[in-house]
């Protein structure tokens, strides 16, 4: 059966014909070519596919994309202010060497805004690695994605986002 | 997964009206469980009704002195209202710790507890609180709604519309979850309430049970010394890779008095 599906995606107004068991994840990467947002297990486990949606963290491979209509998705491409400048959040990473192959990385990057957000800007390591719990990682044994979170928490909060 | 005709719902009453005539029909919550069912074809349904639009479902309100929680409730929103952690903080706190944060955005109270898996977390809270589910069509007093595993007494087409919760006089879950998946490997909900102390515990059988001796203790004595040397048995109980059957009523144990120190705090 297919669907006409509409949403916002980084701002923009898209919209595509979809099945109804086409997931968020292959809507995006699929239809759109945006392919920033990962696959990493398809079991809801991973959290490599996280992205926003109307400003929730949420698993983009256990969301239908036709789940998403009328909403408003935010992927990793769609973080950045300009081409030429990273969000807080991704510098923060760059800084603190909190990737290694680079997979987890956008859904660590989009649940790591998510978790700064909704706790206000303030954060302690335990709470970072107890809401880091969707997120899994196979290099960086999470030291340094912790130290670049808890870094990136006052860097958002200055730049305002 | 297969694939299927897709409905939205604007109203409990519409999302029964689509699923009628349709016994291949499957209400959708949050989909953090049925999206997996299906991905791993263990469940062809040939329509899909989604709820989430479906206004009347959510939302939290006081009432009766307790709480009545809408089906399409997330558990982010349980876990953080304000209107919960007065009432009955062991629930709010429950549902802060199912899953991960992604999960809790997506994941509804009604989809859980309508699942009914074993190792999940509200029916324990659903049971010890002795709640009752309120549906499309009845009200089912919790101990007479969970039936085993992934069984219940809802019948064909009929919904989850909310859950009431009596105000316990003191309450706390504890789990010991499975550090994969985070569900619980034994998680106990124990509530002292007007009708006496209820034991509930999830995870370790193919069900949500009660344990009765643990339950005469406390009402005499709600202490966690009361019940130390109260042994479950472990007929019936789960035994996998994540844990025998012996020392998963070890657990019960532990969880239990856990619990009851942690309410009488
Ligand atoms: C990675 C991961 C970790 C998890 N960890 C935990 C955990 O630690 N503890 C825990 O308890 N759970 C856990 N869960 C399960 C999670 O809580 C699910 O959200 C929940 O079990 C199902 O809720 P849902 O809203 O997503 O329902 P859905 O997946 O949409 O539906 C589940 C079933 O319920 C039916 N249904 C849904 N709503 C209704 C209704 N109102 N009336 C009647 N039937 C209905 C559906 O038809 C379907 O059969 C986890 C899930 C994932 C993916
Ligand atoms: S790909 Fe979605 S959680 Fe792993
Ligand atoms: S950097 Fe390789 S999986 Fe995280």
């Amino acid at each position: 059966m297919s669907i006409s599906v509409s949403m916002t995606v980084n701002g923009k107004a898209v919209s595509g014909k979809v099945e109804a068991r086409t997931l968020l994840v292959q809507f995006l990467r699929e239809n759109l070519s945006m392919t920033g947002t990962h696959v990493g297990c398809d079991t809801s486990q991973c959290g490599a596919c996280v992205v926003h949606v109307d400003g929730q963290s949420v698993k983009s491979c256990t969301m239908l994309a036709v789940q998403a209509e009328g909403a408003k998705v935010m992927t990793i491409e769609g973080l950045a202010p300009s081409a030429d400048k990273l969000h807080p959040m991704q510098e923060a990473f760059r800084d603190n060497h909190a990737l290694q192959c680079g997979f987890c990385t956008p859904g660590m990057v989009m649940s790591a805004v998510d978790m700064v957000k909704r706790h206000n800007y303030q954060l302690d390591e335990a709470t970072v690695r107890r809401e880091l719990e969707g997120n899994l990682c196979r290099c960086t044994g999470y030291h340094n994605i912790v130290k670049a979170i808890l870094a990136a928490a006052p860097a958002m909060k200055a730049a305002g986002v | 997964m297969y694939d299927f005709a897709y409905h939205r719902a604007k109203s409990a009453a519409d999302a029964t009206a689509l699923l009628k005539g349709k016994s291949e029909g499957r209400a959708m919550a949050g989909g953090m469980t049925l999206i997996p069912t299906l991905k791993q074809r263990l469940a062809r349904p040939s329509d899909v009704v989604d709820l989430a639009g479906a206004k009347d479902l959510a939302g939290i309100k006081a009432e009766g002195g307790g709480l009545t929680i809408g089906a399409m409730t997330r558990h982010g929103a349980v876990a953080t209202s304000t209107e919960v952690k007065s009432t009955i903080p062991a629930l709010a706190s429950l549902a802060g710790h199912i899953g991960d944060p992604q999960v809790r955005n997506r994941g509804t109270i009604g989809g859980s507890v309508a699942n009914n898996d074993p190792a999940a977390d509200y029916p324990a809270a659903v049971l010890a609180l002795g709640a009752t589910i309120n549906t499309t069509t009845r009200k089912i007093a919790a101990d007479q709604f969970f039936k085993g595993l992934f069984e219940t007494a809802l019948g064909e087409g009929e919904l989850i519309t909310s859950i009431s919760f009596p105000k316990p006089e003191k309450a706390a879950y504890v789990k010991f979850p499975n550090p994969a998946s985070r569900y619980a490997m034994v998680g106990v909900f124990v509530a002292k309430t007007a009708g006496g102390v209820r034991v509930a515990v999830t995870g370790a059988g193919p069900g949500v049970f009660r344990v009765k001796a643990m339950e005469d203790a406390l009402a005499k004595n709600f202490s966690s010394a009361a019940i130390k040397d109260i042994k479950v048995p472990t007929d019936g109980l789960n035994s996998d890779i994540h844990g025998s059957a012996e020392y998963r009523a070890h657990l019960v144990g532990v969880m239990a008095r856990r619990a009851v120190d942690a309410a009488s705090k």
